[in-house]
C-alpha cells in the first residue's frame, strides 16, 4: 500500500518538474509560431506586405482588421540594421519582437516625433563594437538593440475607416530594412 | 518486478500531470498580472520583456504576436458582465466611455481568434467610425440581425470573443482598477 502511496506522490512531483520544463521549452520547439507562420511570406532583411485577414483564413490569430501591416523578418548575424517607415497620416507604429515572440521594444509615430521613424537595430555585441566618435554623432539616431540574432519587425499603420485601407497600405511600401553594410559598400 | 511495475506508473503520472498541465495553461492562459476591468481582462506585461513563462509558451502556441506595450494594450472579453459566456445568437451591449487613449479598436473573433465572416465585411469599430450621443458615450449593439446605429453582425456564431485595444494609452503595467481605465460595460440585452 504504502508503495503504491510513494508512485502516486513521486509521480506528482515528477509531473510538476516535466511541467515546468516543457512551460519553459514550449517557445523553443514550437512549430506554428508567429515567427515559423511568417517565414514562408517573408525574406530575410527585407519588409513584407502581410495579406489582410480574412474570415477563418488569417495568417496568425488576433490581427487587428483596422490595420494594414508589414513585416521585416531580420537577421543581424552579418551586421547591424537599418531600418525607416514614414508615418502615415493616421497612426503609425513599429514592434519589435524576438525570435520567441517577446515584444521587447515597440514604438509609435507620436514617440518618434518626427515624419520618418528611424532607427538602427544591432544585437548587444555589435553595439558595444560601435567606435566612439559614431557613438555621439548617434544622439540624433535611434539605436534598438535586439536580444536574440533574428527576429521580427511588425509595421502597422491604422485605417480609421475601411475606406482609408488602400491609403494605409501604400504608406508601408514605402517602409525599408537592410543590412547597413550595403550602404557602407556604396 | 513490482518496484518496476510501480516506477512505470509513477512515470505515466508524471508524463499525464506534467503534460496535461502544461497543454490547459497555454491554451486557457492562466491569471498571473492579469488587469480585470468589468467583463474586461488585460494582460499588459505579456507586450514587454518581463513576459512570464505561462504567457509566453501560450504566444508561442497560439501563434499570435502580442500587441507591445509602446503600442497600446489589449483587453479580451469572453462572457458579459454577469459572467454569461458571449452568445452570437443574442442582443449584445457594449455600452459606456472608455479609458484615455488616441484611439481604440473593438474587434469580435471566434475562438480560435479568427474574424467571423459576414455580408457587412464589418469585423469591429474603430473609435471615429462609431456614432456617439452628445456626451462623448456610445453604445455598440453585437446581434446576429441588423440594428440601427452602431451595428456588430456576430454570423449568428455562438461563441465568440471581444478584443477591445488601446493604442497609444496611459493604460498598463500600472493599471489597477476602473478608475484608472474606465472600460464599457457589456449586457446581454435579450436572447431569442
Amino acid at each position: 500500500m504504502i508503495r503504491w502511496l510513494f508512485a502516486i506522490l513521486g509521480g506528482l512531483v515528477l509531473g510538476g518538474i516535466v511541467h515546468l520544463v516543457s512551460v519553459l521549452a514550449l517557445p523553443r520547439v514550437a512549430t506554428k509560431d508567429a515567427y515559423s507562420r511568417l517565414a514562408p511570406i517573408t525574406n530575410v532583411n527585407a519588409v513584407a506586405q502581410l495579406p489582410a485577414a480574412e474570415p477563418r483564413n488569417a495568417l496568425l490569430p488576433f490581427q487587428d482588421p483596422a490595420f494594414a501591416t508589414a513585416v521585416c523578418r531580420y537577421d543581424l548575424s552579418s551586421g547591424p540594421l537599418k531600418f525607416s517607415v514614414p508615418v502615415s497620416q493616421a497612426y503609425t507604429s513599429v514592434s519589435f519582437y524576438t525570435r520567441n515572440e517577446v515584444a521587447y521594444y515597440a514604438i509609435n509615430d507620436r514617440s518618434a516625433g518626427r515624419r520618418i521613424i528611424e532607427l538602427d537595430l544591432m544585437t548587444p555585441e555589435q553595439r558595444a563594437e560601435l567606435p566612439e566618435d559614431e557613438e555621439i554623432t548617434a544622439a540624433d539616431r535611434l539605436i534598438i538593440e535586439s536580444p536574440t540574432p533574428t527576429g521580427l519587425i511588425i509595421i502597422k499603420a491604422l485605417a480609421a475607416e475601411p475606406d482609408l485601407m488602400p491609403q494605409a497600405r501604400a504608406s508601408l511600401m514605402a517602409a525599408t530594412c537592410r543590412p547597413q553594410s550595403d550602404q557602407a559598400s556604396r | 518486478m513490482r518496484l518496476i511495475f510501480i516506477s512505470l506508473i509513477a512515470l505515466a503520472i508524471a508524463t499525464a500531470v506534467g503534460l496535461g498541465m502544461t497543454w490547459t495553461t497555454s491554451t486557457r492562459g492562466v491569471s498571473f498580472d492579469a488587469v480585470s476591468i468589468g467583463a474586461w481582462k488585460a494582460w499588459p506585461k505579456t507586450g514587454t520583456a518581463d513576459i512570464d513563462p505561462y504567457a509566453r509558451a501560450a504566444v508561442a502556441r497560439s501563434g499570435e504576436l502580442p500587441i507591445g506595450s509602446g503600442d497600446g494594450v489589449a483587453f479580451l472579453a469572453r462572457n458579459d458582465e454577469k459572467g454569461r459566456p458571449l452568445d452570437g445568437r443574442c442582443d449584445i451591449a457594449v455600452s459606456g466611455i472608455t479609458p484615455a487613449a488616441r484611439f481604440w479598436t473593438l474587434t469580435l473573433y471566434d475562438t480560435q481568434g479568427q474574424l467571423v465572416s459576414n455580408s457587412l465585411q464589418r469585423y469591429g469599430f474603430t473609435s471615429q467610425e462609431i456614432v456617439r450621443n452628445a456626451d462623448g458615450s456610445f453604445e455598440i449593439r453585437i446581434a446576429p440581425r441588423s440594428r440601427t446605429g452602431n451595428w456588430l453582425p456576430t454570423g449568428g456564431l455562438d461563441r465568440y470573443l471581444l478584443m477591445m485595444r488601446l493604442y497609444d494609452t496611459p493604460v498598463g503595467v500600472s493599471t489597477r482598477s476602473q478608475r484608472d481605465a474606465p472600460m464599457p460595460a457589456i449586457t446581454t440585452v435579450g436572447c431569442p
